[in-house]
């Protein structure tokens, strides 16, 4: 029976060289039993319901990859490739599905797969189990750490990318009338987005010659005193190349929270609704739209 | 470099061609004044679209000269005031509050004209 202290880890840490022996010594246990430990593995992900947006095929195959990358990472102690696959991989899954606590699950499923099976072999030498262990913790770890965080920032660059598209989207300027012009306003606006709202419109003021701007902010659900002064601010600029600004689509909620808290807009010009502001802008242009019938009984 | 003023009918645009001093502008100020009264001028065109800067003076002086030629009977419209001016302009609170603006020199005199006939149908 060994005592309370043989059971605790080594003192000191192994010596790099004791540790390259033991890792290659490891490295040897799990390409032997890659069939079996590989099996278990993939068994375990599919009991703990993990990557349930992939086929039990899809999960073998790509346990298999991750094993001989992760046994490659535990030989060598550089993560290149197992990084290079992990952003690879999760550029597959992401569009799929896959949450990040599935791939960090999956990746600490195999750890625990791997130590159950060093615990079956070395279970009859205490002494060498924890030396193997002190030796295969700090690099398990390092690799799921690498590979958690690969996954999320492989999520972040699609997200930032796709913010990017929505950006360039959400912002159209359209004529729907010789001089007149319509900026329908959809989402939040924040500072940066006031900014190439306003940018975009005086470029669009000044190539297409208008005379009127129909901004219409029906579908912007919530105003703050930040972003009423950037409207402000917006209007004011349009004032300075010479068009006029016509506001439109104020719900009572964005009213309301406007008078409470005091924004000076006495110098916006605003009407109700879209139609009522196109309405308006027509006739300060010069135009009348009539019914055909009555243009025809004058006539 | 002092500003060029033309005469055109009832109207004085003065076209800047280029960065101003200080000085310049007060100097554009006295004379756009004075050739309203001298040439019975019922409009005043001031074209900025050479600039690409405007501080603080510079808006104070077009305010200025809009208030005086106001006051000595002539209307007065800034026109050609560029994107990027107008939104730094903005930025700082320089919004030229009761000045008239306009894009450029064709609209600039399409408002003065409209400004004509309003008066006349007044009387």
């Amino acid at each position: 029976m060994s005592t309370p202290k043989d059971r605790s880890p080594s003192p000191q840490p192994p010596s790099a060289e004791e540790t390259a022996g033991l890792l290659r010594e490891l490295v040897s246990h799990l390409r032997q039993n890659r069939t079996q430990l590989r099996e278990e593995w993939a068994r375990r992900i599919t009991r703990a319901q993990l990557l349930t947006a992939m086929t039990e095929e899809e999960i073998f195959a790509e346990a298999t990859s991750v094993y001989d990358n992760y046994v490659e990472a535990l030989e060598t102690g550089t993560f290149e490739a197992l990084q290079a696959y992990a952003r690879n991989l999760s550029e597959r899954i992401i569009p799929r599905g896959v949450e990040t606590h599935e791939v960090v699950g999956i990746v600490l499923l195999l750890r625990d797969v791997l130590a159950r099976s060093l615990f079956a072999k070395y279970h009859e030498d205490f002494n060498k189990l924890n030396r193997i262990l002190d030796a295969y913790e700090p690099a398990a770890n390092r690799i799921a750490n690498r590979v958690a965080v690969g996954f999320v920032q492989e999520r972040e660059r699609v997200i930032r990318q796709q913010q990017e598209a929505i950006r360039e989207l959400s912002t159209p300027v359209l004529q729907v009338r010789e001089r007149l012009l319509i900026l329908p306003i959809i989402g939040v606006i924040d500072p940066q987005r006031a900014r190439q709202l306003t940018e975009q419109l005086l470029r669009a003021i000044r190539t297409n010659r208008a005379k009127v701007v129909v901004i219409d902010i029906t579908g912007v659900a919530a105003m703050d005193a930040n972003v009423a002064n950037n409207l402000v601010q917006t209007v004011e600029a349009a004032r300075l190349l010479g068009a006029t600004v016509i506001v439109t689509g104020l719900s009572p909620e964005i009213a309301q929270t406007l008078v409470t808290i005091g924004v000076d807009l006495s110098e916006m010009a605003t009407v109700g609704d879209l139609q009522g502001g196109i309405e308006e802008a027509e006739r300060l242009i010069g135009y009348k739209v009539l019914p055909l019938s009555e243009t025809t009984a004058t006539a | 470099m002092e500003v060029p003023i033309l005469k055109q009918g009832t109207y004085l645009i003065a076209s800047i061609q280029s960065a101003l001093t200080d000085a310049d502008l007060s100097q554009l100020r006295e004379a756009l004044v004075a050739r309203v009264g001298k040439y019975r001028a019922r409009g005043v065109i001031v074209d900025v679209t050479a600039l690409d800067v405007m501080d603080s003076f510079a808006v104070r002086t077009l305010r200025d000269i809009t208030h005086m030629a106001r006051l000595r009977g002539a209307e007065t419209v800034i026109v050609g005031i560029q994107p990027e001016v107008a939104f730094a302009m903005v930025q700082l609170g320089l919004t030229l509050k009761g000045v008239a603006t306009a894009l450029d020199l064709e609209e600039g005199l399409a408002f003065l004209n409209t400004k004509a006939r309003e008066r006349i149908d007044r009387a």
